[in-house]
């Protein structure tokens, strides 16, 4: 089924223009790896998916119901369950770790929910804390972690929201080899029941998830299919590739 | 690694709590100490006015605290809401005392006053100073207590919701938000000083110190009870906000904060939360304006001028941001040393060639002094308590800071 569809969007930036008529679709459960050089649109996409950026054209049809998502706030498409990872990773500095995952915790989100509501469950958020490997580190603040535990910890907030489409932007960037391989198996284990899309640069990583591949190229897909389907396309080793 | 055995220290909440403990024992325990040397005459009625003023002020400080200090919203505007409670207060305390000086004036004519007569008489005794005697559509609840006291917290309510439903869903952000809650004051301050506004112009409302309903009670009296009530108002406005900058609901105002786009991303709808707080704050300002102005005796519209909210600010930021006890001690000793200087309790400096007179230099000194503590100790007054905690506990950290084998050890982390 396809949870995800981008219809023919186009957004140009001061006359650059970072997406050209794209088309997406992505469905659940898959995984799905996004490549492509720098200033391809990658960012540009996220972006519009979650909320961010609005598109000049085109349309974002979500869930069982085709409901087109434009024009929503970036909560309520949280909401809806669509989460993001940064590539950067952005946690709450000045906050524990356990008070990053409370935050993410899929749970009512209204101010007044918030504020009668009861206190985290603490069973689910150890779980979540534990699939990322910091469960000893709950009570530490999240700006004392190491850059590879700030990511986990993105990871696992990402995980705590539940979210059915996971959009994961650069997940290994700055990740010991050991670490990486984790992400890869966590993130193909989560495939099995969402729908996943990984932006990624690292051939090595993306060759290891094994899944279908989409070739972003100035603001369009250039090519669809398995990794070593889209590394044979002329065009995909002239852009990217070839270089 | 025997860090891992000892047990998990569940981060800065029970400080918070032990915060908020000290604090209001310390607050009862000065309310207790000035009722007694009160008593003893050992201190002046307006000294206890004075007091009980400041406490009011630091209410509003907390609540400042809380928009800025933890939601992150530099609001320069906040001191409107403190003058809306007062004019609210103000106008049924004004109407109550001249309907009983009227009444008693009326009562030597031969018929009883009909309630027009009475009306008549109120209005010619208000606003007569603007030149009028009709009684403006605003004063309608002026003769009910229960209905004032309900403006004290709607009026402020209402436009602190409108305009932060207008500002934040435009997101406005950061100094341009901070202008516009200026221009806001700015704009309430003006449209007060107007004759036809229907609140005595530049006059303000007087007479605020009379308490009707008790004609025997003397002021040493009436100013007691009032620093009681403003003390009882700072106490439960500093466990309210303790209470919601605490939990889930602190985190995400804090998360604002820190990064209101990420925190969209998690679900959160950042407008709503911003909107609770900055409305939120301004009740409990409201209310504390309500208390301050019966003992100040007068509010006019230079109150509401956008200084005001300015020096709210500089109280919060020289106390601490991000922690109430700091906003609290921030605008009592603030306050109080300005009332010192402004006052002449301090001595004039001769320097000679020049003269430094304090009432003048004052405003020299607290900018002097704000830009100093903005620069050198960003954490304020409360960082002092920092100071003193960590002598006394080590170190915070226990654990080391990172995983690894060449991460800080907690020894370090000291310095």
């Amino acid at each position: 089924m396809t949870l995800l569809e981008v219809d023919g969007i186009s957004v140009s930036f001061d006359g650059f223009q970072a997406i050209n008529g794209l088309s997406f679709a992505i469905g659940e459960p898959e995984l799905r790896a996004v490549i492509g050089p720098n200033g391809a649109g990658k960012t540009t996409f996220m972006d519009i998916v979650t909320g961010k950026t609005r598109p000049d054209s085109g349309r974002v049809l979500w869930g069982e119901t085709n409901r087109n998502i434009l024009g929503q706030s970036e909560s309520a498409i949280a909401r809806l369950g669509i989460g993001r990872k940064f590539q950067k990773p952005t946690v709450f500095e000045d906050q524990t770790v356990r008070e990053n995952l409370a935050m993410a915790l899929k749970d009512r989100r209204g101010p007044f929910s918030v504020l009668f509501g009861l206190p985290a469950d603490e069973g689910r958020l150890l779980d979540f804390a534990e699939e990322v490997g910091l469960a000893a580190q709950l009570d530490r603040l999240a700006g004392e972690l190491s850059h590879g535990q700030k990511q986990w910890l993105e990871i696992g907030m990402l995980l705590a929201q539940e979210p059915r489409l996971l959009l994961v932007d650069e997940p290994a960037a700055g990740m010991t080899p050991a670490e990486r391989e984790h992400t890869t198996d966590l993130l193909k284990r989560l495939a099995r029941r969402h729908a996943v899309v990984v932006v990624e640069h690292d051939m090595d990583f993306v060759r290891r998830l094994d899944c279908r591949v989409t070739v972003l190229h100035e603001g369009r897909v250039l090519a669809e299919g398995s990794l070593d389907h889209v590394t044979q396309n002329q065009d995909v080793i002239d852009v990217y590739l070839g270089r | 690694m025997t860090d891992a055995a000892l047990p998990l220290r569940s981060g800065r909440p029970p400080v918070r709590r032990t915060s908020t403990m000290v604090f209001l024992v310390a607050l009862a325990a000065f309310a207790v100490l000035v009722t007694v040397l009160a008593g003893a005459d050992m201190i002046s009625t307006s000294f206890v006015k004075l007091l009980g003023k400041t406490l009011c002020l630091a209410l509003a400080a907390v609540a400042m605290d809380v928009v800025w200090g933890y939601t992150g919203i530099l609001s320069l505007g906040h001191m409107a809401f403190f003058g809306l409670g007062g004019y609210a207060i103000g106008m049924w305390l004004m109407w109550a005392r001249t309907e009983a000086i009227v009444a008693s004036n009326l009562a030597a004519s031969a018929l009883p006053p009909t309630p027009g007569e009475l009306r008549e008489g109120i209005g010619g005794q208000i606003f007569g100073v603007v030149g009028s005697s009709d009684i403006p559509l605003i004063w309608s609840f002026a003769h009910s207590l229960p209905l004032q006291l309900a403006m004290v917290v709607l009026v402020p309510g209402l436009l602190a919701l409108v305009f932060g439903w207008l500002a934040f869903r435009s997101r406005v952000t950061g100094v341009y938000l901070s202008i516009l809650t200026q221009a806001m004051t700015l704009a309430l301050s003006l449209y007060l000083f107007q004759n036809d506004t229907g609140l005595r112009g530049n006059n303000g409302l007087s007479g605020l110190q009379n308490i009707p309903g008790f004609p025997a009670a003397s002021q040493a009296q009436i100013s007691i009870a009032f620093f009681w009530a403003s003390a009882l108002a700072l106490a439960l406005g500093y466990l309210l906000f303790a209470w919601v900058v605490s939990g889930r609901m602190g985190s995400v105002l804090r998360a604002v904060r820190d990064d209101e786009a990420r925190v969209r991303f998690l679900g959160y709808h950042v407008e709503s939360f911003k909107l609770f707080a900055f409305t939120l704050t301004a009740v409990v300002t409201g209310i504390a304006g309500a208390l301050y102005y019966p003992q100040a005796g007068i509010i006019n519209p230079g109150e509401v001028a956008p200084i005001a909210s300015i020096y709210l600010a500089v109280w919060v930021a020289i106390g601490g941001r991000g922690r109430l006890y700091g906003a609290a001690i921030g605008a009592i000793a603030v306050s109080l040393v300005s009332n010192w200087f402004t006052s002449g309790g301090a001595p004039d400096l001769d320097l000679g060639v020049y003269e430094i007179r304090w009432t003048e230099w004052w405003l020299v000194l607290l900018g002097v002094s704000f830009v100093l503590v903005t620069l050198l100790a960003p954490k304020g007054l409360g960082g002092l308590v920092d100071l003193w905690t960590q002598r006394r506990r080590g170190p915070a950290r226990r654990a080391a800071y990172g995983p690894d084998t060449g991460a800080k050890r907690p020894e370090e982390g000291a310095e």
